[in-house]
């Protein structure tokens, strides 16, 4: 009878439960240090699949490892409420987008990992580990080393190793991105098939991704994270029945909403202090971009049935890109006033259309301009070449200005793109032997 | 093809850690002082002791060619028992130190400063110590050739152990902590497993370079008395004393069927087996073959001879049934007191071991004596160097040929790599004969004699980046008929240019050791020497003067680290930068 009268109670508590999580990377002495997540609150209940949404950089990994107990967060706590405590079982385990198989461990042995480290008899293990290699589909692979199977094998590895301890969370971290497109689509399928069966032995699942469409395909609830710092900016609920359907219009409509939220958000950031973007003079992170991919964007903007502007969901659609590798291209002609985006369309400026008829000696012309007139940084860098005798100077000194403002690696990042752009634009050149910029122009 | 491939991967770490500590940095003069004063110590307190060691008696070597063998398995033994000793060594002190901040702090200058000391200078330390450490017994002179190839090999290891432990694949790390593994079982199946494939390769380095010290240690001279141990290198010792030609031919055939033996049976069949250690998850292009693994594989007689061990390495693993959380960082004040005390210590340290090395210079040499030891230095270094020219010279072109064609290279890298194995000091007396009787410049045709020995490294090292050289490249360069000095210049110089300074850097390390015992040799009563700072040690090891072997083997340091810090390192780095092509 007890059992009946803990149960309701036991529903009602969410399964995890993080308040007030804030983690920053680095600071102490030599600054404040990055904040990757502030103030996340998030609760994962009882049977459902949450998808963690957003671009690289928000700290989706970060709070998943901390759930994980990979990493102890600056602030804020994180509570799993397992009644489980079966020997074996555990109260939750993870798949990794790289697989993180052991290469010279077989199929079962790797399977097999956790279950040995908590002590389970030889006989049971083997049980579980070939019931784990059954259920998702690696029968007659038991003896193969990783090595000799193909990416989908190997993550259908990945997630026996994390079903076979019967975790009552199952966390996920990216784990179809580093696949093609249709072994992934074949895995997220079978997943989800196995889901709605009932046949894993796990409670709700948490997994973070940056694809909108994986998420509204496989998960019930969507949290859209802003970055720099990652914060919860909006929860999707989808309510739609599976198997769902890619082309149904609801689905279609859900995707179109994430990517409006999405795309939000660089404005949002904007304004917050201390993010990225607040850096003085030298201006926000540049993404590292290749000039092509800048100038195939704006052709691709007056190519029918585009007319000088098109749709963020549509263009990736049809570019087969993800909102992540998009987004940056977006805002990178934005920042160049090449491009203008309102909510989720991207509209050609008349120096866009320009840039477009130029011939290529025309377009570098102008692609100098505008990277002088509106990236503070290539300017600032021009200037001191200027005006310096020797017209040359370490690139080292402006990595160390903007690391003032932002990241060392953002600041790398950030110099290797102005290198390609002002090598393009022939504003200034680099040199790598000494790492040095400098005036001095072949032509 | 194996040196080949972990090569690669050993350059690889190893540039990556030559870029982060070019410059030396107040750890490593802490290093320099603490390893010197202590091998001073050592052979003070032992000469304190003061005992006859001239009534140690050793069985008498006979040039009886039916002890050949037996002499030539106890060589052998000595060998695994040094390199037993460095797998011993490598586990606990790069553990130790890729685990613990301080103890790295420390222990990696050490490491890096260690393996740069030509061992064969400190042999007189070695010998006294050990000896006086079991006076009556053989034991002494037993430990003392085992610790000298012991400091010849532990040091590449254990280094490339650290490396290995400070580049595991942080996925699979989460993994281990995720299903909380025990530091044990950790160890076995992430760190051993992820570290064996390059320290297998340094492993073979490490004995193909030992066999020359395993000759050199079992025969020595120190003031009145002479060790001999049973073992090839005294067979040599003797057959040299009594002007035995025919004895040392016997010589060097021993020591190429152990050679070829070793490679066979040992180390073939375990670079095979080691081959699933790699991490990569695609299968390699060539696997490595062995024969005896195979053939092992296809019987059931050796599983189970090792069945009860494996069942007694898993009964003795323990069982973790808490998963360890991260341990909880000590508190700011705590932490900050830990490190002032142990930057105390660190300095007291350096304090003792300074004075210690002064005084007892101070005590028994004056000016002159240091700036001898210099022009000795300068000799050498110009020896040393004009041959690794000369070297060059002639393998690059070599190697060169060789590589770009495949079906020559397998077969004579394998020599190259034998050769390189067999220890020089065997074929010494020929050349010493040869000398002798042309009434030769010692001065001049001793050189050679310094690099006969680590020239291999050079050849076998061009020919595998010869033979790396990709394939699209050498057509683009067919296609526009480049001419032959462009063709050098463009494609082929950078193209093995990592791997030919990987080749001279050991060629030249070895170089300094092999000067100990080339530049003075001697045949019956015949002796010839060189002026230099390997001729100036081996003087004083043979008159016991302790004073000046200290300040030999001090310079010859010297010199050795300030060539690898100015030259090799930075040249290192720059190759792997710029011409590796991955």
């Amino acid at each position: 009878m007890s059992l009946t009268l803990d149960r309701p109670a036991e529903v009602d508590a969410p399964l995890v439960e993080v308040k007030g999580l804030r983690h920053v990377y680095g600071g102490g002495k030599s600054g404040p240090g990055l904040v990757v997540l502030d103030d996340v609150n998030v609760t994962l209940r009882d049977h459902e699949i949450v998808g963690l949404l957003g671009r690289s950089g928000s700290g989706k990994s970060t709070l998943l490892r901390s759930i994980a107990g990979l990493i102890t967060p600056s602030e804020g706590s994180v509570t799993i409420n397992n009644p489980s405590t079966e020997a074996g079982q555990s109260a939750v385990a993870m798949v990794f987008q790289s697989f993180a198989l052991f290469p010279w461990l077989t199929v079962e042995k790797n399977v097999e990992l956790g279950l040995e480290a908590k002590g389970v008899p030889a006989d049971q293990r083997r049980k579980r580990t070939l019931a784990a290699i059954d259920l998702i589909g690696l029968d007659g692979f038991e003896n193969a080393y990783p090595k000799e199977l193909s990416g989908g094998m190997r993550q259908r590895v990945g997630l026996a190793r994390a079903l076979v301890v019967e975790p009552a969370v199952l966390l996920m971290d990216e784990p179809f991105s580093a696949l093609d497109v249709l072994t992934a689509e074949t895995l997220r399928t079978d997943l989800v098939e196995l889901w709605t069966e009932g046949r894993m032995p796990i409670r709700s699942i948490l997994m973070v991704t940056h694809n909108i469409e994986e998420a509204v395909l496989m998960c019930d609830r969507v949290l859209v994270f802003s970055s720099n710092p990652g914060r919860v900016v909006a929860e999707v609920k989808v309510d739609l029945p599976r198997p769902r359907n890619r082309l149904a219009p609801d689905f279609r409509a859900l995707v179109d909403d994430l990517y409006g939220r999405m795309t939000a958000q660089p404005k949002a950031a904007a304004t917050q202090p201390g993010g990225r973007t607040g850096a003085p003079g030298l201006g926000a992170a540049l993404a590292v971009l290749d000039t092509d991919t800048l100038a195939s964007m704006i052709e691709r903007l007056v190519t029918p049935p585009n007319d000088g502007e098109a749709d963020l969901a549509d263009l990736a659609g049809r570019l087969q890109m993800e909102a992540d590798e998009l987004l940056p291209i977006a805002e990178t002609l934005q920042l160049m006033r090449f491009a203008d985006m309102a909510g989720r369309t991207l509209r050609l400026t008349p120096a866009g259309r320009r840039y477009e008829a130029a011939d290529l000696d025309r377009r570098k012309q102008i692609f100098a301009q505008h990277l002088l007139a509106y990236v503070p940084l290539a300017r600032h860098i021009r200037r001191v070449l200027d005006e310096a005798p020797s017209h040359s100077a370490p690139a080292s000194r402006f990595r160390e200005e903007l690391e003032e403002s932002m990241s060392q690696a953002y600041a790398e990042t950030t110099i290797e793109a102005i290198t390609t752009w002002g090598r393009y634009a022939e504003i200034f050149a680099y040199h790598e032997d000494d790492d040095r910029f400098s005036l001095d122009d072949p032509a | 093809m194996v040196f080949l491939s972990s090569d690669r991967l050993n350059a690889g770490l190893l540039a990556r850690f030559a870029r982060r500590r070019l410059a030396p940095n107040r750890y490593d003069l802490v290093a320099m002082a603490l390893i010197g004063a202590v091998a001073l110590l050592l052979v003070h307190g032992a000469r304190q002791m003061n005992l006859p060691v001239s009534t140690l008696q050793t069985a008498p070597i006979t040039l009886d060619l039916a002890k050949l063998p037996e002499y030539a398995l106890r060589s052998t033994l000595r060998m695994f028992a040094a390199i037993l000793g460095s797998l011993l060594f490598t586990f606990v002190v790069a553990t130790l130190a890729a685990r613990s901040r301080k103890a790295e702090l420390l222990i990696i200058p050490m490491l890096d400063i260690a393996q740069s000391i030509p061992v064969l200078s400190f042999i007189a330390f070695t010998l006294t110590f050990f000896v006086n450490l079991f006076p009556r017994s053989e034991l002494g002179v037993e430990l003392a050739a085992i610790f000298m190839v012991f400091t010849a090999q532990a040091w590449n290891m254990a280094f490339s152990f650290y490396q290995s432990l400070r580049t595991l694949p942080s996925d699979l790390e989460e993994v281990c902590q995720q299903f909380g593994l025990s530091p044990w079982r950790r160890f076995f199946k992430l760190e051993l497993p992820f570290a064996t494939p390059a320290l297998i390769w340094n492993t073979m380095m490490s004995m193909s370079g030992g066999w020359f010290f395993v000759v050199a240690s079992e025969a020595f001279t120190v003031g009145r008395n002479t060790y001999m141990l049973p073992g090839i290198g005294s067979w040599l010792a003797v057959a040299i004393q009594t002007e035995n030609l025919t004895a040392v031919g016997w010589a060097v055939a021993a020591m190429a069927v152990i050679i070829v033996v070793y490679d066979q049976l040992l180390f073939r069949p375990i670079v095979a087996w080691a081959d699933k250690f790699r991490f990569e998850q695609t299968a390699s292009e060539v696997e490595p073959q062995s024969w005896f693994l195979d053939l092992l594989n296809r019987t059931r007689l050796a599983k189970r001879l090792l069945a009860p061990f494996a069942a007694l390495a898993r009964r003795l693993t323990p069982k973790a049934r808490v998963a360890p959380r991260p341990p909880r960082p000590l508190s700011p004040i705590a932490a900050a007191w830990i490190d002032r005390i142990w930057t105390a210590a660190v300095i007291a340290a350096v304090i003792w071991a300074v004075l210690t090395i002064a005084l007892y210079l101070l005590r028994h040499l004056n000016l002159r004596d240091v700036m001898q030891a210099f022009e000795a230095g300068l000799l050498t270094l110009v020896r040393v160097a004009v041959l690794i020219v000369i070297a060059s010279l002639i393998w690059v072109p070599v190697g060169v040929w060789i590589g770009l064609r495949p079906r020559w290279a397998q077969g004579v890298q394998a020599l190259a790599q034998f050769l390189a194995a067999f220890p020089a000091n065997v074929v010494f007396p020929f050349a010493i004969l040869g000398i002798a009787a042309f009434h030769l410049d010692p001065d001049i045709w001793l050189s050679p004699l310094i690099i006969l020995g680590t020239q291999w490294y050079i050849l076998f090292n061009v020919v595998a980046g010869a033979s790396a050289l990709p394939n699209d490249l050498r057509e683009a360069a067919g296609i526009f008929k480049l001419r032959a000095w462009q063709r050098w210049r463009d494609l082929i110089l950078p193209g093995i240019m990592p791997f030919y300074v990987t080749g001279a850097l050991t060629a030249s390390g070895g170089s300094w050791n092999a000067s100990v015992v080339a530049e003075l040799v001697s045949w019956g009563h015949t002796t010839l020497r060189a002026h230099g700072l390997g001729a100036y040690i081996n003087q004083a090891t043979a008159a016991g003067d302790i004073p000046r072997v200290a300040l030999g083997a001090t310079v010859m340091s010297l010199f050795v680290i300030a060539l690898n810090r100015s030259l090799w390192r930075p040249l290192y780095a720059y190759a792997e930068d710029r011409f590796r092509l991955s």
